[in-house]
Parts: C-alpha cells; structure tokens; sequence
C-alpha cells in the first residue's frame, strides 16, 4: 500500500484529489440549483417543500449526501495543505512582481476564494441544512401528509437584506472560483485535447462561473422581493 | 538614455540582500540588457567597487543560464525571450528597472542575481534519459516518426532549462520544465520503454527538491522563452497517473 499512500501525498496526487473532489461538487452544483428552481414556482412554497422532503429521505441521495460532506471537507482540508506548501516553496517574496501580465486573478486566488466558499457554506448549512435536521422547522399539510415547512424558513432568512447581499457577494466568490477550477480540474487529471477542451472551457467559464452562480443568486434576490411585496 | 536600475546584492546565501540603486546615464537603445550591465559592472570595477553577479554565457537564447527577473517578469517585458535577447529599445529613457534574481525555496541565492539551479540536473539525472547501448550510431532513418510526432517533441525539447517557468509560477513550481524533459522523450518510440520509472522518479525528485505544485496558472508558460505548451503538463499528469496506477513500483 506504499505506493498509494505516496502517490496520494505527492504534489501530483494531492492535486488529484483536489480536482475529484472539486469536480464532485460542480456536479452537485447543478442538482442543487435545479431543485432549489422551485422556489420561483409561486406557489406558496410546496414544489419546494415536496423536493426537500424527497432529498431528505430518498436512501441513494442520503448516501450520495456523506459523500458530499466528505469532499467539502477533504477538498478544504487538501486546499490548505497545498497552499501552505506553495507559499513556503517561495520563502522570500518578489519587491515587485507583475503576475498579472501572465495569469488570471481567480487563477491565483483560488486559496481565498476557497476561504469565502467555505465560510458561506458554514453559514448556508446552519441556517438551512442545520435546522432542517436538529432544529425547529414549522410544519405544512399538502393532501393530509405533514411536510417541514422549509420554504417558512427560506423566507425568514431571505427576507434579510444583509443576508441576501452576503449570498449576493458568495455567489461571485463562486463564479470567480469556478472560472478557473472546472477547467483547472481537468487538466489536472491529464484531459486535454484539441476536441474537448475548449468544450470544457465553455462549459466552466459560461456554466459554471456565470449561469449557475447567477441563478443562485437570483433565489435570495426573488425570494426578498416577494416578501417584502416589491414584486 | 537614462536609467535608473534597482537591483538585489547579497553576498551570499546567508547574508540578507537588499536592493541598491544604480544611475546609469549613457545608455544605448541598441545594447542588450547583459550590456546594459556590462556597462554598470565596468563602472563599479572602475570606482573600486564590486561588480554585479549574474549568470551569462551564450547570449543568443540557448544556454538559459541569463536569470533576471526584471521589472516584475521573468525575463522582462518580452515574452518568448531571455534576458540576453532583450534590448534596452523595450524601456524609455528615464525609467526605472528593477532586477531581482528567481526566488524559489529549491534555487537558493549564490551571490546577488546568481541562483542555484542544480535541482533542475538532479531531476533530469533522476530520469530525464534514455538508456541506449553504446557503439556506433544506428541509421538515422531506421525508426520511423511520423511528423507530427516528431515535432510535438521537438516543441518540448526546446526547452533550455532557465527556470523561468519557477520564478514566475505563484507557487514556484518546475511543472513546465519537468513535464518538457518528460514529454521530449515519453512521445518518442525510444523514449518508451522507461516511460514509467522516468515520470515516477522525476516527480518524486521535484517533490522532494522543495518546488510547488501545478494551480494550472499558466504564468509559465506565456514567461517561457521557447513558449513551452501547457500540453505538456497535461501530458505529464496522465504520465504519472498513468505510471502510478500501472507500474510494477509498489514501495511507492
Ligand atoms: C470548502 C471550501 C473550498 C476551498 C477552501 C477551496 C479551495 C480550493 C483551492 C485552494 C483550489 C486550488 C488548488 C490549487 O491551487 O491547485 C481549489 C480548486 C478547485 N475547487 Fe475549490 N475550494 C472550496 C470549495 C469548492 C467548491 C464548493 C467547489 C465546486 C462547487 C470547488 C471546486 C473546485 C475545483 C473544480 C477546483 C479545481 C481543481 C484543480 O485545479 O485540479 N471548490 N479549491
Ligand atoms: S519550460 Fe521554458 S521557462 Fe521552464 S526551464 Fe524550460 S525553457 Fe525555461
Ligand atoms: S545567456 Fe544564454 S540564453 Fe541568455
């Protein structure tokens, strides 16, 4: 087993986890926007309360759900452990250095964006995933079945303007982060080819960094304006 | 012209440098950057005091041995050059450059702009080889290479081993260079029968050497004087993966 513990702890399997892992959560990304789409249904909250109790009770997605904690830790866990190393592999700084005639911000500031995903996400679960689980929920009744009334507390927090901005604000953080990840995770397990890689830029620059963040931030926007009968 | 250069001394590796100023007032446009330093070097000797240490050797763009990290680029402001290639034509009269040596854990500082770069050799001695027999040379065209395939590894090993891929990656990393030395000879037929052990030991050797890992920046290769290709490093990271996952090396 020598040789896999190795392998992973080299700079080159290191990355490789980040990639995986990184990969992981776009692809979690996308399920988790389209679900949440229910929120513009405009029905008083049940599509949306309906799909999280699915979520919530559906065995494959509650197994899939561990995964997914364990990548968000793993790959914040890797992200410091590379970064710590990559800034001491230069232990003394340039007086004047020009990085930004040969690279693109979000490619070197993937470390702090990391930072602001990972304070969001902290905050994102306690107020959703936290109560939904050991908290308080208020119940809804649809067709004689008890459901938690999620949407109830989707709305209290986002009818909070300093709450909407913060999700505003995190959501670049996202799109910055994934303008240079998806693609960057790629390359990092060696898929790069004439015919697909400018397929995979696209796709993480348009998707990924711009509609997907956009749509998330477009929930916390919406749900404000409803509550507060702007629209 | 009239330059006003800042530039690093240290003595060496365990004394701190620091940045000293210099006015040069009788430069020419046409002289190289080596030149320009000449110049000053000549002017210091004739005040008595120690010239500028810097690395120099072919001055045509082949040794990689001209180290300058120059007004915050490796290099300088010209991409697809080295420092000997750069002619003071690319600045104006009364500028300000400011001259730094490549700073890297793994290139430590000899004397003022002069690095260590013995990290790149032991990585090459730890793989970057073909082992042939020896005795005379075989027929040029008894292995047949297809163009395209020919070229690709020439483009690799275009590269000059410079360093200044390191200087300018964010995390110091010799992912350009190493992925050049592996690419040259894993795309080649006579390259292919070592194609694991090589990508398996230089990795191991750069890990070790104290270089960063790859963020897929892409500063390297856009401050690279022969332009070496990302291709590469991707290249390289299937290689490893490849020879991790496939090899008969289970001590690791
Ligand atoms: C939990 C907080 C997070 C932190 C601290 C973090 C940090 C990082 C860092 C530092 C890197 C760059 C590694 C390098 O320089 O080589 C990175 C890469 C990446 N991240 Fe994150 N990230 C976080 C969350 C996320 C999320 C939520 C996603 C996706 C939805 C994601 C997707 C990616 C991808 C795809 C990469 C590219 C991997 C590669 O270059 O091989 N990250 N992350
Ligand atoms: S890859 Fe380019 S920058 Fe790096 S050592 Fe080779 S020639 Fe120099
Ligand atoms: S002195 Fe040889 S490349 Fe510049």
């Amino acid at each position: 087993m020598a040789w896999v513990t190795q392998t992973l702890s080299s700079s080159l399997g290191r990355k490789v986890i980040m990639s995986l892992t990184g990969l992981f959560l776009c692809s979690f990304l996308i399920i988790h926007a389209a679900g949440n789409l229910q929120l513009f249904k405009g029905d008083g909250g049940r599509a949306f309360n309906e799909y999280t109790y699915f979520m919530t009770h559906n065995p494959l997605i509650m197994t899939v759900s561990y995964l997914l904690y364990t990548s968000i830790l793993v790959h914040a866990l890797m992200a410091f452990i590379l970064t710590r190393h990559n800034q001491a592999s230069r232990p003394v700084k340039y007086a004047y250095s020009k990085p930004e005639a040969n690279s693109e911000w979000s490619s070197r500031n993937m470390g702090i964006l990391g930072t602001v995903l990972l304070l969001f996400i902290i905050i994102h679960m306690r107020t959703f995933w936290f109560e939904m689980h050991f908290g308080s929920v208020p119940m809804a009744e649809y067709d004689g079945k008890e459901y938690k009334d999620l949407y109830r507390v989707v709305q209290a927090a986002f009818g909070e303007l300093w709450y909407v901005t913060l999700y505003v604000i995190c959501m670049v953080a996202v799109g910055y982060h994934l303008w240079h990840g998806f693609q960057s995770g790629f390359q990092t397990l060696g898929i790069r080819h004439k015919k697909y890689t400018p397929l995979i830029e696209f796709l993480g620059k348009y998707f990924f960094a711009i509609i997907i963040p956009a749509a998330f931030a477009a929930m916390p926007i919406y749900v404000y304006l409803q509550v507060h009968h702007i629209i | 012209m009239k330059i006003t250069l800042k530039v690093w001394r240290q003595k060496n590796s365990n004394t701190p440098g620091k940045l000293v100023e210099y006015q040069l007032d009788n430069v020419s446009e046409d002289m190289s950057f080596l030149e320009m330093f000449d110049v000053l070097n000549d002017s210091l000797t004739r005040k008595g005091e120690e010239p500028v240490a810097f690395d120099h050797d072919c001055r045509e763009g082949i040794c990689g041995t001209c180290s300058m990290y120059i007004n915050g680029r490796a290099h300088g402001p010209q991409t697809g050059a080295t420092t000997c290639q750069l002619h003071m034509r690319s600045f104006n009269d009364g500028d300000t450059i400011v001259v730094e040596p490549w700073r890297a854990r793994a290139f430590p500082i000899i004397k003022d702009l002069i690095v260590d770069r013995l990290a790149f050799d032991r990585i090459i001695q730890a793989g970057g080889y073909v082992s042939v027999n020896t005795g005379s040379a075989v027929d040029a065209n008894e292995i047949l290479i297809p163009r395209t395939i020919a070229d690709e590894a020439m483009d690799a090993a275009a590269c000059i081993g410079c360093g200044a891929c390191v200087a300018a990656c964010k995390n110091a990393s010799a992912m350009l260079f190493v992925s050049a030395k592996v690419s040259q000879l894993a795309i080649l037929p006579q390259g292919k029968s070592e194609h694991k052990e090589r990508a398996e030991r230089m990795v191991a050797q750069m890990d070790s050497e104290g270089f960063g890992a790859c963020s897929f920046t892409g500063a390297c290769s856009v401050e690279c004087p022969k332009s070496i290709s990302l291709d590469h490093i991707a290249r390289l990271n299937r290689e490893y993966l490849g020879a991790k996952l496939s090899s008969d090396n289970i001590q690791g």
